[in-house]
Parts: C-alpha cells; structure tokens; sequence
C-alpha cells in the first residue's frame, strides 16, 4: 500500500494533476493567510505578555497554554456553532468558504505563536532588557530589539503553527466542507480517498502534503541560516 | 450536532465493557511516571504531579471496577480466534465494517446489543464509506460487512472475497430540499425531480465519496443520460450527516437515506420531497468475508451474526425500529413484509 502510495504520488505530480494541485495551492494559501495574521497579533500579544506585568498575566499566559493543545475538531466545532445559520455571524454566509478555514486555522495558529514567542522573550538574556533601557531606547525600539533578538525562536513559532495548519484536518472539514474545486484542501482530500476505500491514493495524497512541509521547512532553515552568516 | 471526521467508531456500548488492556497499561505508566517525577521535584512540582497520579489512579481504578465478571477469567486480555470462535462462550470480537450512514441510523445500537448478549461477544463496528467498507472485507480486516451498495456487492461476491451474502431489509432514498421548492420536485420519483432540479440549475449538494447514497445519485444521473454541470452542484466530499447539514445551511437539494434524515432533520428548514419512490429503494445486505483466502476471518461468529439478521427476532426488531414516531426499515425476511 506504501509502495502504491509513492507511485501513485510520483504519478500525481508529474502530471500535474488538476485536483491535486488545486488542493494543495488552496491548502498552502488558507494556512499563509492564516498564520501571517496569528502571527501579526500573537507576536505583539506574546511581546506584551513578556515584557508587561498586569494582575492576571500568568492566567493569560496559562490560557494561551493550554489553547496550543485544543484538538482542531473542538475548534471546527466551535467556528461552525459561531458561522452557521442560526450562529453569531450566520449573516456573513462565511460557512463552507475559505474564508471559514482561515479563520479556524487562525484560532489554531494563535496560541501557538503567542506562547512560543512569549517563552522566546522571557529567556532572553537580562542584559539586552537593561541595555535597552540605559540606552534611552523608546518603546517601539525596544519591541523591535527583543523580537530582533529573538528572531530564530520566533521564526520557528511561526513555521510549528504554520505546518499545524498545513496539516490539520478537523478545521478544514467541519467549516470548510470539502467541497470540490472550491474548499477541498490536501488534508480533506486524504480523508475523503481513505472513506471511498481508495488508501494508495489517500497515502499519495499525504505524501504530498509531506514534501510541501518538508520543502517549507528547508526553504526556512535555508533562510534563517543566511540571515546568520550576513550579521556575522 | 455534527459528525465528526473520524472514519473508525466502535460501537459504545461494546467498549464500555473491556477494561482494555493497552488502556489501562497506558494509565497505570502514566500514574507510575507521576509518582516518580513527584519524588524528583520541588514542593510546587511535587504537588501537582501527586494529584496527576492520583487522578490517573482513581481512573484506573474506577475502570477496574466495572468491570464484567465474565472477563475475571481471562486476563490475558488478547484473545486468539481460533480458540474462541466455534465453541467459547467468553470474549470473542466479531468486527464489522458498515456505513456511516448504517451507523447514524442508530438502528445497529438496537440489534448489535442483542448480539451481543446472545453469542457472549463483543462487535466492533467500523463505519466507514461503502467503499472504505468492501476494501476492509476484500483485505480481510473484518470478517462481516453490511452495506447497502447491490451492484458493488455483486462485484464483491462474484470476486470471492465473500462466502454468504444475505439481503436483510430496506429502506428509501430521499430527496429533500427547499421548503417553497422551487424545481417543484415534490410528489415526483425521483429522476423527475432531478431532471427539474438541474433544469433549473438551483443549488444541490451531492456526496461525491463514491458512497452507497452516492453511488445511487450517480446511477439516477445516468438515467438522465449524464449529469449536467451547472455552478450551484455541489460536491460535500462527506458523510451524510455532515453533507445535510451543508444542504441546510445552503438551503439546497439533497439526496439522503431516509435513516439520517429522520435522525438529524427536526432542526432543518429543509422538507422531504420525494419519497417512497420506486426509484428511491435502498436494499441493505449483509456479507460474511471469505475465510479461505483470509484464515484470521472469524467465519463460524460472522455467520451466526448473519444467521441472527434474518432470524425473526431481529426483523421484528428491525421493522419495528422507529425515530421520531416513524418506521424506517422494511425486513425483507418476514413474510408479511416481503409481499409488499
């Protein structure tokens, strides 16, 4: 079944499969829209959750947490309760459109990013904090200075919450719908090969979606690498 | 409210009598590894961990006490089939593959019991899609299917990967949609009302998993010569619970088995359309997987599980089974029955 799997993946790939490659696009655009807006507010809240003491902050901190480990189909649940008809923003008809997984995926990739770059903060070293400070630097720069020297912990924040994105299925399913051509992403399409009985296809599918994970993963660590050696 | 995306379930009640022996492993290391990182830890640390141990031990406890008296014997937990299949009356395992839609009915969580008491067993149900199902037979992952697909269990049979194929009982298909109709599907069979539904291009959400509910769209499109493309057709992708809740939200047309239908529609705004219609019959079977080509198949249990199917005991059950008021199934082993 492994071995059909590949075969069938090589297959799917060089032929350009129409379906395959409109679930992968789809998949990689719903979860880069999704993590670039978590991790536009969940570096800023992780950020001020580090650097800001308020009553409460290590509830918020718990919170954020425990969110890392809510499973993607509570999630679905929930965002399918919040869009539907008879749900709070029933009007907007969001329900079954990309849109709907975004959002889902974004509640997903939030308390990743912001307890990974919270955490990130927090072990910085006392010295750029006081540094900062004595330096007479404002606020704005002294935001920047830590996430600046954070920057590797962040950028891996970013790149675990995107492949939980990339990979998830609970989300996708429940508010996306899986329709074809038009919410169906790689993951959806895995489940839906397995439920026709079709395993070689659903393990091709998956493979896939590995070696996209795989090509990101490089293409980042191929990046940050570079960023390193250009300051050294 | 929603079915979730899980393709494998066991039937509840069935896992509710095993104490499980990987489970219950898994919580007593959990408990022991709590116990021990408590001895290694600050006061804070200690605490929190002690509780975690306790908690995991009162579950396993709890787990342990409920236990049925007939499993005290067998503590080894793994039971080797061919030792139980034929003649032991303790703690055989009759794996089942059948449709989610099967499942949803809720029918099985009346007759699964029954055999379950009778033969001293427990039956695992994987509800998976017709084909997932007639895969999981053909590679003698269970050792009975029950399905409602004729044409590919035909197939099936014709290919040997079954011994003993038994029509049980049927139901209809139907077709619902909009309330205010506006293809007028309504009172129609159902080939006319697809006609008039894609004539008119409104909204229709299709399965589109080569389901057995699919599989029958597919063959009433065929009847029309082929199934126009239009933009608002639809393909969910998904099982039939969450494929009507789509075609509610859509307000949309909908082909169901009359099953979920019952279970899932008093919140709907949708209406059944079509129904009863001769086009619209859904034969259900059950298959006991071939045991020659796969020796692991507990044929002599998955037999009496096709024996008590068509025993007068379960198609009484069967025909009598009801939601909301209303019959589902007709018994196709009961004389009265068959001549309608």
């Amino acid at each position: 079944m492994i071995r059909e799997g590949i075969q069938e993946a090589l297959k799917l790939l060089l032929r350009l499969d129409a379906p395959v490659i409109d679930a992968a696009t789809r998949s990689l655009w719903v979860s880069i829209v999704a993590v670039f807006i978590a991790s536009a507010l969940g570096i800023a809240i992780g950020l001020f959750l580090a650097r800001k003491r308020f009553p409460g902050r290590s509830i918020v901190v718990v919170l954020f947490r425990v969110g890392m480990s809510v499973p993607t189909v509570l999630i679905g649940l929930l965002c399918y309760g919040l869009l539907s008809r008879r749900g709070a923003l029933g009007e907007f008809e969001l329900l079954y459109t990309t849109s709907a997984i975004v959002l889902g995926e974004f509640f997903l990739a939030l308390p990743i990013i912001v307890t990974l770059t919270h955490g990130a903060i927090s072990r910085l070293d006392r010295r750029v904090f006081e540094t900062a400070k004595t330096l007479g630097a404002g606020t704005g720069q002294r935001a920047m200075t830590y996430l600046r020297e954070s920057r590797l912990a962040i950028m891996l924040a970013v790149l675990t919450a995107f492949s939980r994105c990339f990979t998830e299925l609970g989300i996708a399913m429940m508010v996306g719908g899986n329709i074809t051509g038009r919410t169906r992403t790689l993951t959806t399409a895995t489940a839906l090969e397995t439920a026709r009985g079709e395993f070689a296809s659903g393990v091709a599918m998956s493979l896939i979606l590995l070696t996209i994970a795989l090509l990101v993963t490089v293409a980042i660590a191929l990046l940050s690498r570079g960023t390193e050696e250009a300051e050294s | 409210m929603i079915q979730n995306a899980d393709c494998v379930t066991f039937a509840p009640e069935a896992r509710n009598k095993v104490p499980n022996g990987w489970q219950t492993r898994a919580i007593l290391n959990l408990a022991e590894y709590g116990v021990h990182r408590a001895a290694m830890q600050n006061e804070t640390t200690r605490t929190a961990w002690m509780t975690l141990a306790i908690l995991l031990a009162t579950v396993f406890l709890n787990g342990c006490g409920t236990q049925p008296a007939e499993r005290a014997g067998s503590t080894t937990g793994d039971t080797t089939a061919a030792s139980l299949d034929e003649t032991s009356p303790v703690d055989a395992v009759l794996k089942v593959a059948s449709t989610t839609s099967t499942r949803d009915s809720g029918l099985l969580e009346v007759l699964l019991p029954e055999f379950e008491k009778a033969n001293h067993c427990r039956v695992d149900l994987i509800a998976v899609g017709t084909g997932a199902a007639l895969k999981l037979g053909e590679a003698g992952d269970v050792d009975a299917v029950l399905v409602h697909a004729r044409s590919a269990e035909v197939a099936f049979m014709a290919a040997g990967h079954g011994v003993r194929h038994e029509p049980i009982m049927h139901n209809f298909f139907i077709i619902a949609g909009p309330a205010d109709d506006p293809a007028s599907a309504r009172g129609t069979d159902a080939v006319a009302a697809l006609k008039k539904i894609s004539q008119g291009q409104h909204r229709f959400v299709s399965r589109g998993d080569d389901s057995g509910t699919h599989k029958r769209e597919q063959s009433l499109w065929l009847k029309l010569g082929g199934r126009p493309d239009w933009g608002n057709f639809v393909e969910s992708g998904q099982g039939m619970g969450p494929t009507l809740i789509m075609a509610d939200e859509m307000n949309a047309y909908v082909l169901s088995d009359e099953g979920t239908w019952q279970k899932q529609s008093e919140t709907f705004q949708l209406a059944p359309l079509v129904r009863g219609a001769d086009d619209l019959k859904n034969p259900y079977a059950v298959i006991v997987v071939n045991p020659e080509t796969h020796p692991a198949v507990k044929s002599g249990l998955a037999n009496r599980f096709a024996d008590f199917l068509i025993s007068e005991q379960a198609q009484h059950l069967i025909v009598n089974y009801e939601i909301n008021g209303q019959r589902l199934f007709h018994a196709d082993r009961l004389p009265e029955e068959s001549s309608e």
